[in-house]
Parts: structure tokens; C-alpha cells; sequence
């Protein structure tokens, strides 16, 4: 096995293993070769890692597009993370839950759902609500939101920390949609005409929202972003002028060929 | 453009490294970002069928069947999860209600079909049609299925409604549960694996591919 491994770093060259860590002082800042830095693409799908390839190539593995970074990473995430930020108004503010009894109409907001279960006794069951339905969205907008900032800036503060708040984010984010679940079956379980009857509120499809759109905040941004160096952000800005241009020239090639 | 074997590309980071072999149970993590780079397959190929069609058999009961009945004085009433949709988009709510049906019906189904639908010819060594753009969509579906979020929303709400009537959990429920913990094993299992098992010559056990690999 030792053999084997020698035999493999050996033809890799310079790449280090990933059974081997980098021996640097800062760990996270240490220099690495990227696949930007040294004309790779990897396939997002099957890890197929390819050279020499074009932006939007298909993999030719699985047929996937190839690209250095997400495309449009940072304006298509803010474009979900404001919606959702918005959404997050009503989603709080308007009813989920609608009950009517015997004893009149009670109107339940995320919170108020939350305090029922506190006073009534049940503690668990209102952290897991709360944490779930009220801290978890806040939590990941607030991270979402110093993720595209920093990301855009090309910070280098807390690279490794902020890696692990992302993938944070991507493995809670699904819980939020707990309250969503809660009001839809009480929705289909409690219809005793003349006694007990729940709907459900606008409020729920604000919460809905928040919860997808907040997933796919998360799914379109890039985490390679956090960690590209300057030399890193240069070559892709090349690639990405060169894809222009390309187009751009094909758009010519194109228009003139139509008349003829 | 041409492949460059043998390598692996951080997806959390960009990072490049070498592919090492790994023992069962590994874990490669990256040591700069700390993103799952590989792991072991392990036992988990031969397991996985057998697994799929009992979380098919458990999904068609945790649907069929009533989760929860409630009474109230001497009055029934229970839903199932697709009752509880109905009852949504009765209401107006029918985008909550998509919601609900993809995140909890259809999309695990999916999931599990598309799974037992690539695994089993892929016993015999021949790829399905479709093989690529399937692959494909059970990685984008992943996040998407939600029966774990929904079992405990279940849960939430028979607490919430045991102060007001009387609750009996259904055979669904246990159904639920079940199928809960059966998907998390199933769902475990990366598809990225299938890229592996299609490419791997007739008869050698993925141990023998990777020495075979990396002694070319």
C-alpha cells in the first residue's frame, strides 16, 4: 500500500494527497493549488476533473456543463437572499394557523405558536419550534447575507470558518420547513364541522417561501467564492472576458452568415 | 479537452489533490476547507437495493393509511398525508400544498424509483437508459425530500392537538418512522458512486479498480 501511495504522489507531481495536511501556520491561508490556478475544470456532477476544457463544455463523462464557478453565483444569490429577506416580514407577522371552535376564533402567528406551547408547559416542544421555525431562518440570512458580501469583497477573514457556516446552513436549512408540515396536517386533520375546525393562514405560504427561497440562495452560491485569491479571481475574470468575447464574436459570425 | 485521471477538485474549495485509496469506513475531508472529498463505498452497493424496495413498500403504507385520528367529543376525524394536501388546496392554499406534495410525496418517491431503477440492471453490469440525466436528477432532488422534516412535524402536531382531543397515531405513523430511518440509510449513499460502478470493467471488485488504476 505504502508502494502504491509513493507511486501515485510521485506521478501527481506537486499535488499533495488530501490523506496529507498542508503544514503551514495558517492552515486556511496557506497557499493551494486550485483548479483555477492550474486550467482544471471539475464537473459539479460526476468529479470528473478535465483540462484544456471551455467554459460550458460538456462533461464527457455525464454530459453536465463545465464551469470554473457557478454561473451568475453572486447576483443570482442575492436576487433570492432580498426575496426571501421580504418574505420574511409577512412570514412573521401574518397568521399561519387559523383555529375556530366552540369558544371563538384564535388567529396564530410562528411566534405566538411558540409561546403557546411555553406556557402551556411543554418547553422542549417550544425550543424545537422556536429553533426550527424562528432562529434557523434568521440564522441563515444573516449567514447567507455575510457570505455574498464577504465573498464579493474577496475577504480573506475566517476563510475556514466561513466554509463551515455554509455547509451549516445547507444541512439545517431543510428543518425551517417543520411548521409548514405542522399546519398542513392540522389543516387535513382537524375539519369536525361545528366543533373544532383549522385553516391555514396567508402567513404559511410566506413561511414556505422563505424556506425555499432561502434553500436556493444557498444551492446557487458558490462556496469556491470564500477562498479564491487574487491570482485566483484574475484568471477567472480572463475566462470569463474571454467567454464574452467569444460570444460575442460568434453573434457577428452569425448575424453576417444570415444574408447570405 | 481531455481528462485528468486520478484527481479529485475540492468542491467546497478548489483545491486539487491526488485521488488516494481508501480503507473502509475512510472519510477524506479537505484538510483546507473541511469538505467531503470521498469515502469508502463499503458494504453499501449490496445493501442499497434490497433497502430501496423496503422503503418503497413503507412509503406506499405511510400514504395509504391514516397518520393520526382524532376525537372529539364522540366526533372522528383522521387524514392521511394526502388528504391533508386536499384539504390545503381546498382552502386557496394550493401553492403550500404543491409544497407539501413535492417535498413529501413526490419527490422521495422519485427518488426511490429512480434509485431501484439504476440499481438493478446495474447488478447485471449494463446501464439503463437515461443513466446520465438520472444520475443528475437524484443529486438535484437530494435536498429537495423532506419525509424526516414532516415525521417530526407530525410529532409536533399530535402534541399540540393532545391538550384539545383525543389522539390515536395511525399505521401510518409507525410507517413514517420506519420509513425514516430506512431513507437515511438509503439516502446515504452518495449517487455520485453510480459513476464508479458504470464505469468499472465486467467482474472486478472496486478494490482491484482503484490498484488497477493507480498502477497504469
Amino acid at each position: 500500500m505504502k508502494k502504491l501511495q509513493g507511486h501515485l504522489r510521485q506521478r501527481l507531481g506537486s499535488l499533495a494527497a488530501y490523506g496529507e495536511h498542508y503544514h503551514h501556520e495558517h492552515e486556511a491561508d496557506a497557499k493551494v493549488p486550485t483548479a483555477a490556478s492550474m486550467g482544471y475544470m471539475a464537473c459539479r456532477h460526476c468529479g470528473a476533473v478535465w483540462k484544456d476544457a471551455e467554459e460550458g463544455d460538456a462533461c464527457g463523462r455525464c454530459g453536465t456543463h463545465l464551469h470554473t464557478r457557478k454561473p451568475q453565483s453572486l447576483k443570482l444569490t442575492w436576487a433570492f437572499l432580498i426575496a426571501a429577506c421580504m418574505m420574511y416580514i409577512p412570514a412573521n407577522l401574518l397568521p399561519v394557523m387559523i383555529t375556530r371552535t366552540l369558544f371563538g376564533t384564535q388567529n396564530d402567528t410562528i411566534l405566538s405558536g411558540v409561546i403557546y406551547f411555553w406556557v402551556s408547559g411543554a418547553y422542549g416542544l417550544a425550543a424545537i419550534v422556536f429553533i426550527a421555525s424562528f432562529l434557523v431562518p434568521l440564522f441563515k440570512l444573516a449567514v447567507l447575507l455575510l457570505l455574498v458580501v464577504l465573498a464579493q469583497r474577496g475577504s480573506t477573514w475566517r476563510r475556514r470558518e466561513r466554509a463551515k457556516l455554509y455547509h451549516i446552513i445547507e444541512i439545517i436549512g431543510r428543518w425551517s420547513m417543520l411548521d409548514v408540515f405542522v399546519v398542513s396536517l392540522l389543516t387535513g386533520l382537524v375539519q369536525i364541522q361545528g366543533f373544532a375546525v383549522i385553516t391555514a393562514g396567508v402567513g404559511i405560504a410566506a413561511f414556505g417561501s422563505v424556506v425555499v427561497l432561502t434553500m436556493l440562495a444557498s444551492l446557487s452560491f458558490d462556496p469556491k467564492l470564500t477562498w479564491d485569491s487574487r491570482e485566483d479571481q484574475a484568471i477567472l475574470q480572463d475566462h470569463e472576458e474571454g467567454a464574452q468575447r467569444e460570444q460575442r464574436l460568434q453573434g457577428h459570425e452569425n448575424r453576417d452568415e444570415k444574408p447570405a | 479537452m481531455t481528462e485528468v485521471p486520478e484527481t479529485v477538485v475540492c468542491p467546497g474549495c478548489d483545491a486539487v489533490y491526488g485521488r488516494t485509496p481508501l480503507r473502509p469506513r475512510d472519510v477524506a475531508r479537505c484538510p483546507r476547507c473541511g469538505t467531503e472529498l470521498d469515502r469508502h463505498p463499503g458494504e453499501q452497493e449490496r445493501r442499497i437495493l434490497p433497502l430501496t424496495v423496503a422503503c418503497l413498500i413503507m412509503f406506499a403504507i405511510a400514504n395509504l393509511f391514516p397518520i393520526v385520528e382524532i376525537e372529539l367529543q364522540g366526533l372522528r376525524s383522521q387524514t392521511t398525508l394526502a388528504g391533508a394536501v386536499v384539504a390545503l388546496s381546498a382552502e386557496g392554499m394550493s401553492v403550500v400544498a404543491l409544497l407539501v406534495l413535492a417535498t413529501t410525496i413526490l419527490f422521495p418517491f422519485l427518488q426511490l424509483c429512480i434509485l431501484a431503477y439504476l440499481l438493478v440492471p446495474l447488478s447485471r453490469e449494463h446501464r439503463p437508459v437515461g443513466f446520465a440525466l438520472l444520475v443528475r436528477a437524484m443529486q438535484s432532488l437530494r435536498p429537495w425530500g423532506m419525509i424526516e422534516v414532516f415525521l417530526l412535524g407530525v410529532l409536533v402536531a399530535i402534541v399540540k392537538l393532545s391538550s384539545m382531543a383525543t389522539v390515536v397515531p395511525g399505521p401510518a405513523l409507525w410507517a413514517f418512522m420506519a420509513l425514516t430511518v430506512m431513507l437515511t440509510a438509503v439516502l446515504s449513499f452518495d449517487p455520485g458512486a453510480f459513476w464508479g460502478m458504470a464505469f468499472r470493467p465486467k467482474g472486478e471488485e472496486p478494490g482491484e479498480e482503484e490498484k488497477g488504476g493507480a498502477s497504469a
